[in-house]
Order: C-alpha cells, then structure tokens, then sequence
C-alpha cells in the first residue's frame, strides 16, 4: 500500500496543496491559481480527512468519489491528488503541455483520481445523484463529494439535482460549494444574487452548514457533522473561501477569476508558501 | 401557407364539406387503419431482457407511460428510476449510474433530449463512452402536436455527437430485435422510438435487425429507396404501388444512421442507372439524405440522379398526422408521385 505519510498535519497538507498548484502555474504560466489557493484547505481536508482512497488503485470500489464539477478547477485538484500520491509527483511538471495526464481542465479519461469530465459546469450535482442511487443499489457504503462552485449555482441542472437528491434523500451524498465570490463577469452576487443560499439547500431538504472555507478546524467539524449526521437526507457544505489565500500581493488583486501572475511572481508566490512550511 | 393568428378561419365556421381531421392524441399510432400491430414492443421486450440481466435500470422524466418505459417500471418496479420532468438531470444520474456499474435505460421525447439535453449528453454520457441507451418517443413528425413536440432535426444534432450510436428503427419487429442488440453493445446509443401500437411490417422479409447493418428489403432495377425508420414502411407501400404501374423499386433499410454501413451503400449505389431516393422522417438537413449523399460523393459513386423525401426546413404545422405526411410528403401516395416525377423527368 502507498505510504501518502502520516502525521502530516491538514494544515501543512492545504499548504502542500497550494505549493503544488503554484508549481503548476509556474510551468504554465496561467492558470485558475486563485481559485486552487482558496480552495485549498477544502480540499486537504476533503482528501486527507473525509475521503477513503487507495492512491495505488485510484478505481477501487470502496473508496469514496470525489467529483470536480467545475473542470477549470482542475490545478487544484491535481495538486491534491499529488499529495494523496494519487498522481505521481514528477508529473506536475507536463502540467497543460501537450499530451500530459493533466490538462488544464479536468477530463476523466485523461487522469487518475479524476472521477468525472467537469467544465461545462452545472454537471456535477446531477452525476453525483446518479452514482448515489447506484451505490445505494449496491449497498456501498461510500459517499459521494461533488464539489461545485457558486457559479454553478446560477445553472438550472443544478437546481434540477439538489431537488432530486431531496426527494430521494440521499444521505451518501456530500455537496461542497466553493463560495469565493468571484465570477467570470465579476463577483458572483453581482452576476446573479443567490442569496440566501443555506435556506434554499433546506427547503430542497439538505442538510446545510456553512463555514469560513478556510478554517481548517472549521471544515473538519463540518464533513464530521456531514459524514455523521443522522437524517435521511443529503448533506451541504457551504464553503466562503477567499480568492488566493495564503499569497496576500495575490489576495489583494481584485479581477481575480483568471489571474493574471507575471512570470517573476510565481516564485515570489512559491517563497511565501514555503515560508509558511512545517518542519 | 402557415396559419395565423390575424386571420381568421371562416372557411372551417360555415364550411358544408363535412367533418374534418383533428389532431391525433399524442400517444397516437402511426399505423394504419387495417395494419397489423403490436403494443408497446420496446417496454415488454426491456422488461424480459432485464430478467438475466441485472445491470439494466429504466429512468424516466415523467414520461413512462408515453414512452412504453411503464411495462418495465411494472416489471421491475425497484429497478425503475422516476427522475422528474427534469432532463437535464435525467441524462446526468444516466451518467452516475453507468459510471457505477448499471446499464440505463432513459426514456423521453426526442425533442427534449435532443433541444433540451444535447450538453448532457455529450460531455457526460458520450464523451465517457458510457453505456447508456436514449431512447425518445415522437420522433420527426409523428405527433400533431407542432414544433414543441416533432423532433424533426434530432438526427441531424446526435450525428455531430461522437461516440453515439444512432438507431432509427421501422416498425415492432425491429424494436423487438434491436433492443437486446443494443443492450449487448458497450456504449451509448441513441434510438428513435415508436411506441404504443406499433406497426408490423418486417417479418414478412424475414428481417433480422444487425447493428451497423443496412439491409436490401427488396430489389428493382429502376429506383432504389434507401430509407429508415417508418419511411421504410413507407417506401415497402410505395414500391408495391409503383411495381402494378410498371416501376421495378429497389428498397434498402438503414436502421443504424451512425455508424453507417457505407459499404452496402456503396455497393447498392454502384449498381448503375438507377434514380437514388432517400426517404426519412427528419428535416431535409443533416440526415439520412446528406450522409448518403457524402457516402456516394466521396466515392465519386455517381447514381442517375439522386433525390430526397424528407421534411422541409421549416417548423411544422400541428395538425392530424394523415393530413400533415400528406401536406409534408411522407404519405406512401405521396413518395408514389415524388418518384414517378423523378423518373420522368
């Protein structure tokens, strides 16, 4: 069995992650860097906490599936998946270049962990659903994360799922909104208001928390209480995150959804990150 | 000319010629007054596949019982998923389903799952080459209901998606066959439904349906019709007519419009000087008729002529379904006149 290190702690994971991300956009020199250092700490918890995996056998039947519905995320979660030793670590380096396993959005078939094609967003939840009833059929034990972005909540699909995972309460299933507040077009609010997003997941009869997506203690009580919880019904987790978390000069910059980082800033970036290491 | 709301029909209100058509229901036959039929053969022969074969599940979006998918769902009532008249969702929980494991079944009209769910199915389903079966009633002109409801360019849309197998089939006999073939095929098919009481016309030709295959129903020296689904049925009424007026019709059936078997295309349209027809129930675009045509063009296979019946590029009137294939040319009489005008010209 692969060894993925233990006593790590999930705060230097979420770092790890970000350093991995910021490697990657380095390589590139573009990337959704924003979104992958906000999430980060969602997704060290995620993997490192609240999923069952195997890195050796990524497709193994018992482990929990994480879905990426929003496919430009990708840089995020193969800078997971490097971690959880998922992806080979070398690989990082091919990152967007012509046929390497890590395209810059996430496509099932190219890239172990990847569970799902994401990017033409709003298909996640409704995947997710569908594996649900599948995996209660086969009466797995597994649960299934789809983590999705406030974007996608202005897609219908999305609606059409979170009714439907109500009406089959569907305790195996764990949504994960990244709520960063930033769209293409600008602040999500500003695009399309949401709001108030907990009482709407509610009244579709989720189970709803939310949480500041960047307190790791916060998020592990959070997939806790989700994982726990003892009504028939499916679980959400709202996450307000902050766009490029953890490199302040990045965090300041407002038009943010693609950011733009010049060539000099990624090892400026990378430095503050891994000052930020764990002895 | 298409009605409107500005003018007014007085000729219907003082009109002496007795009653007129009406609408047919929207679980209408298509077959005709004496012909022989069978119910529901796509539902009876799921629900008796899915016996041996655990893997199969049927979802629908609120549309069982127009669909024929109710006979599975009261065969196999834990089996059956009701997904709401949601069908976005309906091809996305496909998708999950298949990714663990099972085989669904998803049933709509084709309208909406063509219009409505074409994204859906193309990154989830197709894209992943997941094994699962779409199969939507109201295919073409086969309601009266108007534009909401006749998915007259559904083959013209699924033929740009790669991965997807399409079926059009013509009549019982073929659903009866083609289903448990499509359930031992690995991927995902598209195939066009006819429910309720379907026609039966091809076990007279000993017909056995093959996937990927096109399949010489008659032979004539004059016109060969290439035709799918019930334009098939269609062209064999047609042929019979024309053979007691002296036109020898050749008939070839091509079930599986993607892929298509080029080869017996290509055979059948090398047999020189005859006039090319294919019949389809689907606009003129982006059909049948256009791949045909590429197929022998990109051949330089070059028949006496070729022409196409098919629905105009329009979107059609509501109406009965007898006077709208007369009005749009899928009636047998009128595939009669299209060709004896072809090959006088």
């Amino acid at each position: 069995m692969t060894d993925i290190g233990h006593n790590v702690s999930l705060s230097e994971r979420a770092r790890r992650i970000r350093r991995n991300a910021l490697r990657m956009g380095e390589v590139q020199g573009q990337g959704y860097i924003a979104q992958a250092l906000g999430v980060a700490d969602v997704l060290a918890v995620s993997y490192f906490h609240a999923t069952n995996f195997r890195p050796e056998d990524p497709e193994w039947d018992g482990r929990d599936r994480f879905l990426l519905s929003i496919g430009h995320y990708a840089i995020a979660l193969y800078a997971a998946l490097i971690e959880a030793k998922i992806i080979p670590e070398d690989e990082l380096e091919t990152y967007g270049t012509d046929e390497s396993r890590l395209p810059m959005s996430g496509m099932a078939a190219y890239t172990p962990g990847m569970e799902i094609t994401g990017g033409s967003l709003g298909h996640g939840l409704g995947i997710a659903v569908g594996m649900c009833l599948a995996l209660k059929r086969k009466s797995s034990k597994s649960f299934v994360y789809n983590l999705f972005s406030d974007g996608e909540l202005d897609e219908g699909s999305t609606w059409e799922a979170a009714m439907s995972a109500g009406s089959y309460k569907l305790d195996n299933l764990i949504g994960i909104v990244d709520v960063n507040q930033m769209q293409a077009d600008g602040p999500s609010l500003g695009v399309m208001n949401f709001e108030p997003l907990a009482p709407k997941f509610e009244s579709f009869g989720w189970f709803v928390q939310r949480v500041d997506g960047n307190d790791i203690e916060a998020l592990v009580e959070a997939f806790d209480a989700a994982r726990y919880h003892d009504e028939e019904q499916p679980r959400l987790i709202i996450c307000d995150t902050k766009m490029a978390k953890g490199v302040p000069f990045l965090e300041a910059r407002e038009r943010n959804h693609f950011l733009r980082v010049e060539p000099h800033e990624w090892a400026e970036a990378l430095k503050i990150i891994e000052a930020g290491a764990i002895a | 000319m298409r009605r409107s709301k500005y003018i007014r029909p007085v000729h219907l209100l003082d009109s002496g010629d007795g009653p007129r058509l009406t609408t047919s229901a929207m679980i209408a036959s298509i077959a005709g007054p004496d012909q022989p039929t069978k119910a529901a053969p796509f539902g009876h022969t799921l629900a008796a596949i899915a016996e041996g074969n655990p893997r199969i599940v049927g979802l629908s979006a609120d549309l069982a019982k127009y669909t024929d998918l109710h006979i599975f769902r009261a065969a196999h009532p834990d089996r059956f998923y009701q997904m709401g008249m949601a069908e976005q969702l309906l091809m996305m929980a496909a998708a999950g389903m298949a990714r663990e494991g099972f085989q669904p079944w998803v049933t709509t009209y084709a309208v909406f799952a063509s219009r409505r769910a074409y994204d859906f199915i193309c990154l989830a389903i197709a894209e992943e080459t997941l094994d699962v079966k779409i199969v939507c009633a109201l295919p073409g002109l086969t309601t009266g209901y108007g534009p909401s409801h006749q998915a007259t360019e559904d083959i013209a849309m699924f033929r740009g998606m790669p991965n997807l197998t399409i079926i059009d089939p013509c009549d019982a006999h073929e659903i009866e066959q083609a289903v448990p073939v499509i359930a031992a095929h690995k991927g995902p098919v598209y195939m066009r439904l006819l429910r309720g009481n379907v026609p039966l016309v091809l076990d007279e030709y000993g017909y056995q349906f093959e996937l990927g295959k096109a399949k010489l129903l008659r032979d004539g020296r004059d016109t060969l019709i290439i035709s799918s689904g019930l334009m098939t049925m269609r062209a064999l009424e047609a042929a019979r007519e024309l053979q007691r007026d002296g036109v020898d019709a050749a008939v070839l059936h091509v079930p599986t419009i993607k892929p298509l078997d080029e080869a017996t295309i290509l055979a059948e349209g090398r047999k020189g000087g005859r006039l090319v027809v294919v019949a389809e129930n689907h606009t003129i675009i982006g059909g049948l008729g256009e791949a045909v045509a590429a197929t022998l063009m990109r051949s330089d296979v070059r028949p006496a002529a070729f022409r196409q019946i098919a629905l105009p590029d329009q979107f059609l009137e509501a109406g009965a379904l007898p006077t709208l294939h007369e009005q749009y040319g899928l009636s047998t009489g009128k595939v009669v006149s299209a060709i004896k005008g072809w090959l006088s010209e």
